[in-house]
């Protein structure tokens, strides 16, 4: 008798360990503590992308200083990346192990395959309104925007499934950087918005030779007038523009369409004549640009400092920079009158922890990083714009924009250039739809041109079946046709199979009596 | 006493003519090419783009990432860079250095670099080879150098000069990251000075991660510090030398 309760004590104390390993339960979802403890020491950890831009770095240092220096019990510790994809490998791979950042700047492509755990990210809505901590909240200890401050557009880019579950950081978009010298020297006008049409005709007009084999333009061997760098915003932006589709907010992926077959068949056409590149096939546009060996260069904004002779960001030795005149442009255009660019840049996240005064501190060192000294000094590393009404005007950040060229650094001429682009044309850029997949179509929509480019090069047909071909390939490997659901849109999965019940238990009787022989083996050895 | 003495002796020379018998063949100085697989010269003469077909020797890996494997391979007549060759990571662990393998893709530029683009395809193959790092110190600085890129290669007596200044303004030897923006862990740059000339290196932390005594070697060097180097001949917009060995002298 006493061996048989012995057993059903032992069979109910495993229970809950068992449910714990089984159960794969989440954090509690965030509830507002009603104040941060001031008694308590918080240590959060910040993980950040630089653009190998040194002074970012010390940007980031600098505001977490300040911020240490205005709420002396939180701690923020550092980590710095320079690429986004590793960002989130790692958030990835801390996800499970519980490890995850505090605070984490990312895309919100990235947020929605984060919040497949449940309850890893924190909505922000509740935190962004609380009268006391929110944004301009009465008990923060900084200048912290109102939420009306911040630009409406860029925060609703952080909405997922109706929630904000990221704020905005920098905002960039792309520009068209352009040796304008070549262009005229081709008897062509540069006009103030190019079409695709015109980027593709002078372009190949740039591949003209003198007798001698060399290139007209540059009298060398090298020349590749147009190249682009990211290829997924290229066919992005060309099929948003096209009024084609790309996705919906429901993760319905609509890329493989005659639209985008008809723009990669181009594409083709030009990477086949020479007269096309990009990133991954050829390098940086900016090294050929600054090396007089392109005509057009479509990059971020945010790497303005890289483009131009006179750019304080060189990649090639002094000897290979040739002078000329930039003109910095909107991307080439499907219809020049009515513009339309992408919107990107950083946006900050916050995890959830078992401590909501953790979290608490987290959302207070992120919003921090909204206050005009972050903003305007971050933003004037690279051709970024602040993301908040109170910054953009501020004097400081008015005087800044109102003094372009008269140095090569911070007033570089081209990086004021790309700047007021994307200030001007604010109500002219659009996102994609984000979803939990959304990351692996934007990667499938680059490996389209990167695949149809290569191929081109290599004298492969490109017809209709390498098109059908390429785009089951690229629906194989980017596993767009298995696409999960986030947390925020997850669906009741319904019952069990009786077959998974069945195996269920029988793993799960298996593991109590093991458990159980375990405990009465222990205690029969604790009593010799 | 003699007998034993005698029947060791002998057991010790059977020993030794045994393992005579089990050193390999020496490989040949020049490398006898399958069918259909191009000579160093042919891959060299190849139009960026066009297909190619190498036998090469693995001497070193880089990166292994989602079945993309990056190594630095070289046959008796030249070296072959392969970026992000297709690879399951059950053969990756198979390519140890020396192995031999035939590699097909396609042949690529970027950057000046000349490799075998992404998604080439190999298969191993019998034999073994590890290249002798190539005494290039008197090319350092001509046009000469280039006609070795990629080889396994070592420079002597080379003068280590401050890269640039460190956050306290002093002289720095190395740096994490080309500017410094990095941290332990990242790729270190560090500069010499060859001749009258002086050269930018990198200690490429794929290929030699912060764990190996070359990343430490390099963290140690002091300006002024004269070095003996071994490495690979990248490209990077020129000579961008991945460093696996720095002896201080």
């Amino acid at each position: 008798m006493k061996r048989a309760v012995c057993l059903i004590l032992s069979v109910l104390m495993l229970v809950p360990f068992l449910s714990a390993c089984h159960g794969s339960k989440g954090l509690k979802a965030f509830e507002m503590p009603d104040g941060l403890d001031e008694n308590k020491e918080y240590r959060i950890t910040f993980w950040a992308k630089n653009d190998t831009n040194k002074t970012q770095v010390n940007i980031y240092k600098n505001a977490i200083a300040d911020f240490e220096a205005l709420y002396p019990n939180i701690h923020v510790e550092l980590r710095l990346y320079t690429d986004y994809g590793k960002i989130y490998n790692d958030v990835i791979t801390n996800i499970s192990t519980g490890t995850t950042p505090n605070v984490c700047i990312t895309y919100p492509d990235h947020i929605a395959t984060y919040m497949t755990g449940e309850n890893v990210m924190v909505p922000l809505d509740g935190l962004m309104d609380d009268p006391r901590f929110g944004l301009g909240g009465s008990e923060v200890r900084f200048d912290s925007p109102k939420r009306d401050e911040v630009i409406a557009r860029y925060l609703d880019e952080g909405v997922i499934g109706g929630k904000h579950w990221a704020l905005p950081f920098m905002r960039s978009t792309e520009a068209l950087y352009v040796n304008r010298d070549y262009v005229e020297k081709l008897g062509y006008t540069l006009p103030e918005v190019v079409t695709w049409d015109f980027i593709w005709e002078v372009s190949e007009a740039a591949l003209r030779k003198n007798d001698d084999g060399t290139y007209f333009l540059n009298g060398g061997s090298v020349m590749i007038p147009f190249i682009y760098k990211s290829s997924d915003n290229m066919m992005i932006q060309y099929l948003r523009q096209a009024g084609a589709d790309y996705s919906d907010e429901n993760g319905n992926i609509g890329i493989f369409s005659d639209a985008t077959k008809d723009f990669l068949f181009t594409v083709a056409e030009h990477a086949g004549s020479r007269a096309f590149s990009t990133f991954k096939i050829s390098s940086y546009p900016g090294n050929f640009l600054n090396a007089g060996q392109c005509v057009f260069g479509i990059d971020s904004t945010a790497g303005a400092t890289w483009m131009g002779s006179k750019a304080g960001h060189q990649d090639i030795s002094s000897d290979k920079l040739v002078d000329f005149e930039m003109a910095v442009l909107p991307i080439p255009q499907v219809d020049p009158d009515n513009p339309v660019m992408i919107s990107q840049g950083p946006s900050v996240a916050i995890f959830n922890k078992k401590d909501p005064g953790e979290v608490l501190a987290s959302w207070l060192f992120a919003q921090f990083l909204l206050t005009n000294k972050v903003q305007i000094a971050y933003a004037e590393t690279e051709g970024y714009v602040p993301v908040t009404e109170k910054a953009r005007k501020d004097p400081g950040y008015e005087d800044y924009l109102a003094r372009a060229g008269e140095d090569s650094e911070l007033h570089y001429s081209v990086k004021l250039a790309a700047t007021k682009l994307l200030l001007d044309n604010v109500d002219n850029t659009f996102i994609t739809p984000v979803f939990n997949g959304s990351a692996s179509l934007r990667d499938a929509a680059g490996e389209l041109i990167e695949a149809t480019s290569k191929s081109a090069r290599r004298n492969e047909t490109v017809d209709e079946a390498y098109m059908e071909k390429l785009f089951k390939s690229v629906n194989a490997l980017y596993r767009l046709d298995q696409r999960g659901e986030s947390a925020a849109e997850r669906s009741e999965l319904g019952k069990l199979p009786a077959t998974a019940v069945v195996l269920l238990s029988a793993l799960g009787a298996a593991w109590l009596g093991i458990g159980a022989y375990g405990i009465m083996h222990i205690a029969k050895k604790k009593k010799r | 006493m003699k007998k034993i003495f005698a029947l060791i002796l002998a057991v010790l020379c059977v020993a030794a003519v045994c393992a005579g018998c089990k050193k390999p063949a020496p490989e040949p100085e020049k490398d006898v090419k399958g069918e259909g697989v191009m000579t160093y010269a042919e891959y060299m003469a190849a139009a960026i783009d066009a297909p190619v077909v190498i036998e090469t020797y693995v001497q070193a890996k880089q990166s292994w990432w989602e079945n993309k494997a990056t190594l630095y391979t070289q046959d008796h007549d030249g070296a072959y860079f392969i970026y992000n060759m297709t690879c399951s990571e059950e053969d990756y662990a198979k390519l140890v250095p020396g192995t031999k393998i035939k590699v097909t893709g396609f042949k690529a530029e970027w950057s000046g670099e000349i490799e075998i683009a992404e998604g080439a395809t190999f298969e191993i193959e019998e034999g073994s080879y590890i290249a002798t790092p190539v005494d290039l110190t008197a090319l350092f600085g001509t046009d000469e150098l280039i006609k070795h890129q990629n080889e396994m290669f070592s420079v002597k007596g080379a003068v280590v000069v401050a890269i640039g200044q460190n956050d306290a303004g002093e002289d720095a030897a190395f740096f994490y990251k080309w500017n410094n923006s990095g941290e332990d862990g990242d790729d270190l740059y560090f500069k010499v000075k060859i001749g009258e000339n002086e050269f930018t290196f990198t200690v490429e932390s794929y290929l030699c991660d912060k764990t190996t005594e070359v990343y430490s070697a390099v963290k140690n060097l002091k300006v002024g510090d004269t070095i003996d180097v071994e490495g690979f001949l990248y490209w990077y917009e020129g000579a961008n030398p991945h460093i696996t060995k720095v002896t201080v002298k």
